[in-house]
């Protein structure tokens, strides 16, 4: 394992069914370690599929199936040896509507550090649920609070709330599915703000519909795009760096798309 | 309706208005009817039961044994065996039963074998009583030999209520979100935390809510236990698991059958007590079921 080689994940020859649907098809990427790298495209060509195929989430749909490899630090994460509990601590998710734990504010963030192991002191707890809390630009909100059910803040800080939970946990990367998509400008902009924050220490994939969004936060770009109408599999038809999306795509697909000529 | 010029009135619409109106107004009260019907049976059955048996709700009725005399009879052995058949059945039903909910919705493999056991449960919550006092008889009472003692009665209660605790089990469940799953496993956690901290936790006050009315019902249950041999005159402290033992509906329907009037009014207090009984056990579910339930 190469901890700092550029590339943390990559993934090669990437099949994923649903029974015998093949949903994406054939994808060969590599997400850069400590960078942005978003997930774009029209609905139902596989963006959430293949960010869930990245922590292995994609196996709590029963029919699901994954073909090929998919490396982290070089180790292919459905390798039979691997269990997806481990992949899925170091590979953190946070999803499209908020879904804080009915818990207090402070347990949200707790519960992930102890079913990993934490084994301190309550004050130590403390430290690192303050942390957590901090890393995700939400304490000034909620210090006063911390006993108060996460379910009784604001969209957006429901959505902080997960992102710190997510965090406490340190995982290596966080992938994102359309994170702010539930919420107001003002809240995605925090969001927005909180992940150029967040890509010091970790790497960030985020799927988004919203090709703003992508452009204003991300570092690198994966287009997808069903491959024709007859199969209906999605698959990423350009991946570069997003100025390169944005600005000059070699897909003619890519161009029409995000110049909102698609269609 | 003024408003409208008379150039614009639509004759034919407004009569057919003013009929559609009225057949709704007629089904209304047709409804209404019903509601009050049923209101009135019930009220007039309690007005009877309370005057019967008010005069008989005195300290006696707790304290003393069966009797050949009403007025040295009383409610003791059968409220000590009604308590102490739902402790049992509470015991051995409520792990069993919440066991079965959480690996159905849980852990199960979605496949034929499930289906079919899915299929059984819900209909055995359906199947009449009296079956699983046959069942009792053979399997509890003679089977294992257990004779006619409180211990057969909780298992065959424990038969009759378990489908009941396994289907609202699982429906407490399936209400708590999807989205809570997934939170908790992204986090790197195993079915089983995800089960034991968060889809058990949300779910519990809605499963308490359906063990109360389970055991709600099987407090009112007498022909399971007549068909195990519960007794009817007990005149002696419950001593036990393996004791013989009997319970309030039982003695009831032995007061009733009885030609004295008085142990006819006995029967009308006990049930007043059997009544009380249930409408509190019914109200701690509500009682439950508003305060502890999680608004998602």
């Amino acid at each position: 394992m190469n901890e700092n080689s550029e590339y943390i994940l990559e993934t090669r020859n990437l099949n994923l069914y649903y029974g015998n649907f093949l949903a994406v098809a054939d994808v060969n990427i590599k997400i850069r370690r400590h960078q942005i790298t978003a997930i774009i495209g029209p609905s139902g060509c596989g963006k959430s599929t293949l960010l869930r195929a990245f922590n292995r989430m994609n196996e709590l749909v029963p029919t699901a199936r994954t073909e090929g490899e998919i490396l982290f630090n070089n180790e292919n994460i459905y390798d039979p040896s691997i269990d997806p509990v481990e992949v899925r601590r170091r590979i953190g998710m946070v999803f499209q509507k908020p879904n804080p734990f009915p818990k207090s504010i402070y347990e949200n963030i707790a519960w992930g550090l102890r079913i990993n192991g934490f084994r301190g002191s309550k004050s130590e707890l403390d430290d690192l649920v303050e942390k957590a809390l901090r890393d995700a630009a939400l304490w000034d909100e909620v210090k006063d609070k911390l006993d108060q059910s996460g379910l009784s803040l604001s969209g957006g800080q429901q959505q902080r709330l997960c992102i710190a939970r997510t965090i406490a946990v340190r995982p290596e990367v966080i992938l994102m599915d359309e994170p702010a998509s539930a919420l107001d400008p003002i809240a995605t902009l925090r969001i927005e703000e909180l992940m150029q924050e967040l890509k010091k220490n970790y790497t960030i994939i985020i799927v988004t519909h919203n090709m703003q969004q992508a452009a204003r936060v991300s570092d690198y770009t994966a287009m997808m795009m069903l491959r024709n109408h007859e199969d209906r599999s999605g698959t990423v038809i350009e991946f570069d760096r997003t100025e390169v999306i944005f600005t000059n795509p070699r897909d003619k697909r890519t161009q029409d798309y995000v110049t909102g000529r698609f269609g | 309706m003024t408003a409208i010029t008379s150039s614009l009135r639509d004759i034919t619409f407004e009569q057919q208005l003013a009929q559609r109106q009225r057949r709704g107004k007629i089904l209304e009260i047709a409804a209404l009817i019903a509601i009050l019907l049923g209101i009135a049976m019930l009220l007039t059955l309690l007005v009877d039961v309370v005057i019967d048996g008010l005069p008989w709700l005195r300290p006696q009725l707790f304290t003393e044994f069966p009797s050949r005399f009403p007025e040295k009879s009383g409610l003791r052995s059968a409220i000590q065996g009604s308590i102490w058949l739902m402790v049992f059945t509470s015991i051995m039903v409520i792990p069993i039963g919440v066991g079965a909910g959480i690996y159905l919705e849980e852990f199960a493999p979605r496949n034929r074998l499930t289906e079919f056991i899915e299929i059984n449960i819900a209909n055995l919550a359906g199947v009449p009583s009296i079956i699983y006092g046959l069942l009792g008889l053979g399997l509890f009472v003679r089977g294992l030999g257990l004779g006619r003692s409180l211990i057969a009665g909780a298992l065959t209660m424990t038969l009759l209520v378990l489908p009941i605790i396994i289907v609202t089990t699982r429906e407490a469940i399936r209400a708590v979100p999807r989205s809570i799953r997934l939170a908790a496993l992204a986090l790197g956690a195993s079915q089983w935390e995800t089960a034991r901290d968060h889809v058990l936790v949300y779910s519990m006050p809605a499963i308490l809510t359906g063990v109360i009315l389970a055991m709600s019902r099987a407090i009112g249950e007498t022909a399971p236990l007549i068909t195990i041999g519960a007794l009817t005159y007990i005149a002696f402290d419950l001593r036990g698991p393996l004791d013989i033992f009997t319970v309030l509906p039982i003695q009831i329907f032995n007061w009733v059958s009885l030609p004295q009037k008085g142990f006819h009014d006995l029967a009308a207090a006990g049930i007043i007590v059997l009544l009380v009984l249930l409408l509190s056990m019914n109200a701690l579910a509500i009682w439950l079921r508003n305060r502890l339930f999680i608004r998602w």
